[in-house]
């Protein structure tokens, strides 16, 4: 019980997902300021805009809208991005096995945090909000089926086994999964659907549509609105985890491979900042035939070719 | 200066009030985050929605019709909120104040922390304003 208090709270968990996930934040920012040539913010950056907004400002309630459930939303986004990142690396940073079919679990996990932010968004009463809210609604409807047929073509490429461990066992005895044509049709819609579960450019249009004012986050201040931020640091790091475990092979902690783990996170998060900062954000009608038809038809090629053992 | 306003001069987000202003300290306050003169790296970053901010800049020289807006975005910003009045036209009313529609600058209506003179201020002028509030 104590050991699992742990691995919640400290050790694969809040803290070091939190610290981790900060200072990603701070090298998609620092990458995308090199970018445009300037210098980015300092190394800290993303801590001190967490312990300004926790601490210094103070915390608003809507008027109209309920209070209760827009200040209980970041609370659930937080636990829903921990429990998903402890699962995922737990059986990554190999202390434990997991079960079998966590996997599934973990797909499920990951979509409370996107689920709280709409509920936020309708529960601050604001309209701008709720446009934020229901395009958050129909981006999700578009990459859930494809992000489902990637596990399901990884499964497949696996042998049927659900769990997170022996997928990356497999890759570890053998070659990586993205070493094959199918491999890599996979990881490239895999990136794409990243890229829009993270609200990033081209898919930002929940947030920062209704014209730069910040949609689904407009009415957060202070306290819940750091929670939103801590939800977002974690998110950057445990995706590129999964991936990382799904389709680069995991991570192996011994001598010099502990360099190439850290490289595989750091270059799927420079392959988000890249895409980030070379497109233009796209409507919400064309993200969802982008990912309703153009990458699902990517993802079945893929399965087809694994079924013919490519 | 204790943990907290270390953090929080550290990271100013930056929400912008355009006045009836002639748009030239507008250009010029966009000038500051453009490549030149960045201002991300002292953290400083403009946000959309004033329940964000830490600063608010006002430029231009208030209307009888923004007067009152400007209260409800004072009133609807998370205090603790600095308020900067940027150009001629902030700090004094510039070239509109013997207008008809004219309510005052900024500071009969909200209460400013720093005042920013120029027609327009250049870039470097705002850096160095911006560098003595947060010094204050």
């Amino acid at each position: 019980m104590a050991v699992d208090l742990f691995y919640f709270l400290v050790f694969p968990g809040l803290l070091f997902a939190g610290i981790t996930g900060g200072f990603l934040s701070w090298f998609d920012r620092k990458l995308t300021a090199r970018v445009q040539f300037r210098k980015g913010p300092p190394l800290l950056q993303p801590f001190y805009d967490f312990f300004k907004l926790l601490l210094v400002k103070e915390t608003i309630l809507p008027k109209h809208g309920s209070p209760v459930t827009f200040l209980l939303a970041p609370v659930f986004s937080v636990f829903g991005a921990t429990m998903a990142g402890v699962f995922i690396l737990l059986p990554l940073f190999n202390i434990t096995t997991g079960f079998r079919g966590d996997l599934l679990v973990i797909f499920y996990l990951l979509t409370i945090p996107s689920f709280s932010y709409i509920i936020g968004s309708l529960a601050s009463g604001n309209p701008l909000a709720a446009v934020g809210g229901s395009r958050e609604m129909k981006l999700i409807l578009s990459y859930e089926l494809t992000f489902l047929l990637v596990i399901a073509g990884v499964i497949m490429k696996c042998g049927q086994q659900f769990d997170l461990h022996s997928i990356i066992k497999t890759q570890q005895a053998a070659s990586p999964f993205i070493g094959s044509v199918s491999g890599v049709l996979l990881f490239i819609v895999a990136v794409f659907c990243i890229q829009a579960k993270l609200a990033l450019v081209p898919f930002d249009m929940p947030e920062a549509e209704a014209e730069i004012t910040e949609g689904i986050f407009i009415e957060y201040s202070g306290a819940s609105y750091a929670f939103i931020k801590l939800t977002k640091y974690i998110m950057l790091f445990i995706l590129p985890s999964l991936l990382a475990a799904i389709l680069l092979g995991g991570f192996r902690l011994d001598g010099i491979h502990i360099l190439w783990s850290i490289l595989k996170v750091l270059g799927i998060v420079l392959l988000l900042t890249l895409i980030r900062n070379t497109n233009p954000r796209i409507k919400i009608k064309q993200a969802v035939s982008f990912f309703l038809i153009w990458m699902n038809l990517i993802a079945v090629i893929a399965i087809v070719l694994i079924a013919f053992g490519y | 200066m204790g943990f907290k306003s270390y953090c929080f001069k550290k990271s100013l987000w930056v929400f912008h009030f355009g006045g009836a202003s002639c748009n030239n300290c507008d250009i010029e306050i966009l000038d500051c985050l453009t490549p030149r003169h960045d201002l991300e790296r002292f953290g400083i970053l403009l946000v959309g929605s004033i329940r964000h901010a830490d600063v608010l800049l006002v430029n231009g020289s208030i209307n009888t019709h923004d007067k009152e807006r400007l209260i409800e975005i004072y009133e609807q910003a998370p205090k603790p909120l600095l308020v900067v009045a940027i150009g001629a036209c902030g700090c004094t009313g510039g070239i509109f104040a013997d207008s008809i529609t004219f309510a005052g600058p900024v500071d009969k209506v909200i209460p400013v922390d720093a005042y920013i003179p120029g027609c327009p201020p250049k870039p470097e002028a705002i850096i160095a304003g911006i560098v003595k509030l947060v010094n204050k």
